[in-house]
């Protein structure tokens, strides 16, 4: 047993001789959940813009939101020999058995956005958002600009008990807290659609005596805001000064209503999560260091006051 | 008995059902009934539900005619994605707005051929063989818009979603003149009988001489027709075509609605007024539980509870008991509830 141990450490020293003193060798498999929103279209962009930048061969699968796909993917890049594996985990059980073959193979896994429910020793670290630290960002935004001033605010929620509508729920009430000038008057859920996201705002307009009860609006994505600022205008309302707008996410369309004055502030949801992913391998495979087993990317908090049409012209080619 | 004596009987169940509904928001939510003029068109919650139900009426309208064949077509929804995306990459490629309309109905009007194709002509079951569009559609939705949300901005067709005509929002005209013609076509034709012979028994309308085959395509293209004019106006809502949320789900509600409307899924009789009737009944319920201010999480319990109720109440074995019951108190004519 000590034996076979000792020859895998010396297979990975062997491999960090060859490939360890550039980056522009190493081979990485990554494999994606599939293309099931914008977002997700983008993060796929940013990944193969990073891998280039770095010089890094970066091999794509699309599972086409289906776990089993993921696994197999994962089997053939441990088959390939690649020197890292990154995962946007579809669910978050029934792992422990491939990430356990990619450990006794030597191949490191870090996981993209999502996490796992497997043995934390099974993967290198896990780069992801904290989500009630971004609707932390938005509540301390929207307490920073009210200045004490009474305030309504209606609330979109995401998808009733997904994870993201449940912590930016709470992330925005936790920032509220001890703000009695604000109160969340109305709180439905959108499903994180445009179409949801217009209907119940409508309702919320026509229930708070034509909006002008309401001074501000919190989506838990962009997409509900956008539809909610087409309620609010066709209501006959200016969306961004009778009621104030602010979500997470920053998709480009946000940033094109900010120019437009519609919308106040959006939270970054960076589509950026292999920039970090390499460069923790990079350190790793350089002189063996383990980074923390939870890397959490930048929740950036966008405003009118950051040329939201410069961030759009940037945004808009990622695929979003 | 009278033309609308018979008419109104056939409706009544889901009129007061509408009314309860109606009833019961207005308690919850008093300035329910409040309407007004605004920028030329009348604003209010009532009108919300007549607008916000336009996809689903539009859906009920084919699938009515779809299920009065025996059949049933579940790829509406994504005929709905197909047909938005389709509008949006037109229009945002330079199509004029009339091309872009007629592109996007000949989409419609082919998915409707291919699932009556299906159907008719290889004689796959129906659930089967819309659900194989059902399925690849919202695929075909994705590809025609990479993914992403296609947006435009192209003010004719946002009309057709957000502007207003005769004081009332675009799709509402748009739902309720379909509807009518659709009424007219299968009442003031034989059309509406044939359909419902080739429900009750396909093999037997085709040895009387009717021609099964094309009366079954022409429903499925009506369908897709139909799912098409409903895609349309859920991209122009919303300006952009979601391929991934666009009609997400409504075939079961238009479903639902055909089945609120009192038409059995066996085939046969049907009715498109009662169909609309029920796809307000699912709006109203759906506008009430946003407008009540109940939390999120009771949404669909409330929505169940309600619908299971409106079933139990039009269950031919409840009418049967109820009937025995009044037959018994009003023992003098009891030829009258035999009528039905």
């Amino acid at each position: 047993m000590k034996f076979i141990k000792a020859l895998s450490c010396a297979t990975v020293l062997a491999g960090c001789v060859f490939s360890g003193a550039s980056a522009a060798d190493m081979t990485v498999g990554f494999s994606q959940i599939g293309s099931e929103s914008g977002w997700r279209a983008a993060e796929t962009t940013v990944t193969k813009q990073e891998a280039e930048k770095r010089g890094i061969d970066l091999k794509f699968a699309d599972a086409q939101q289906k776990q089993e796909n993921q696994i197999k993917a994962l089997r053939s890049f441990i088959a390939q020999g690649v020197d890292a594996i990154f995962v946007a985990p579809v669910v978050a059980t029934g792992w422990d058995e491939v990430l356990g073959e990619a450990k006794d193979a030597n191949i490191p896994v870090i996981l993209l956005d999502r996490t796992v429910d497997a043995d934390k020793s099974l993967y290198m670290t896990a780069v992801t958002s904290d989500l009630v630290h971004e609707g932390n960002v938005a509540g301390k935004w929207l307490v920073d600009t009210t200045a004490g001033k009474p305030c309504n605010v209606v609330e979109l929620q995401g998808t009733t008990g997904s994870s993201p509508a449940i912590d930016r729920k709470k992330g925005f009430e936790e920032a509220l807290k001890g703000h009695d000038n604000l109160k969340i008057v109305r709180s439905q859920t959108g499903d994180f659609t445009r179409t949801k996201g217009k209907e119940v705002m409508e309702s919320f307009l026509k229930a708070e005596n034509g909006g002008k009860n309401i001074c501000a609006l919190y989506a838990h994505n962009d997409d509900m805001a956008v539809g909610a600022i087409q309620a609010i205008k066709e209501a006959g309302l200016k969306p961004g000064t009778d009621i104030l707008v602010v979500s997470i996410d920053a998709v480009p369309d946000i940033f094109q209503a900010m120019a437009a004055g519609e919308a106040n502030a959006t939270v970054e949801l960076t589509p950026n999560m292999a920039g970090p992913a390499f460069d923790a391998l990079a350190a790793f495979k350089k002189d063996g260091k383990e980074p923390p087993k939870w890397i959490q990317t930048e929740s950036k908090l966008y405003t009118q006051a950051d040329e939201p049409q410069k961030v759009y012209e940037a945004k808009k080619g990622l695929g979003y | 008995m009278s033309m609308i004596g018979l008419y109104g009987k056939r409706l009544l169940p889901q009129f007061i059902a509408l009314a309860i509904i109606l009833g019961l928001v207005s308690i919850a939510f008093p300035g329910f009934f409040n309407l007004q003029i605004q920028n030329g068109r009348l604003y209010g919650s009532l009108i919300d539900i007549l607008n916000r139900g336009a996809p689903v009426a539009l859906l009920a309208i084919g699938m009515t005619v779809v299920i009065a064949t025996k059949g049933i077509d579940l790829s509406v929804g994504a005929v709905m994605a197909i047909c938005g995306a389709v509008a949006a990459s037109a229009i945002t490629s330079g199509y004029s707005l009339p091309a872009t309309l007629l592109i996007t109905v000949g989409v419609g009007v082919l998915c409707g051929l291919w699932n009556g194709i299906l159907v008719a002509v290889l004689d796959i079951q129906p659930i089967i063989a819309t659900l194989v569009l059902m399925v690849a559609g919202r695929g075909i939705a994705q590809m025609v818009t990479n993914g992403a949300i296609l947006t435009f901005n192209d003010e004719g067709l946002i009309f057709i979603g957000s502007g207003s005509l005769f004081g009332l929002p675009m799709p509402v005209v748009i739902w309720i003149t379909a509807g009518i013609l659709v009424a007219l076509l299968v009442r003031r034709t034989a059309l509406g009988m044939l359909i419902e012979a080739v429900g009750v028994n396909r093999r037997a309308s085709t040895l009387a001489g009717v021609s099964t085959p094309v009366l079954l395509i022409a429903a499925y293209v009506l369908s897709g027709l139909c799912a098409s004019v409903a895609g349309i106006i859920a991209a122009a809502d919303i300006r952009g075509a979601d391929a991934n949320n666009a009609g997400l789900w409504l075939e079961l509600d238009a479903i639902l609605a055909v089945v609120i409307g009192g038409t059995s899924l066996l085939g046969g009789r049907f009715s498109v007024a009662a169909s609309l009737l029920g796809a307000m009944i699912i709006q109203s319920i759906n506008t009430g539980i946003l407008l009540s201010g109940f939390p999120p999480e009771f949404n669909l319990i409330i929505k169940a509870a309600i619908i299971v109720f409106i079933l139990v109440l039009q269950s031919p074995k409840l009418q049967g008991t109820l009937a025995f019951f009044s037959r018994s108190n009003a023992a003098p004519k009891p030829a009258e509830s035999k009528a039905k």
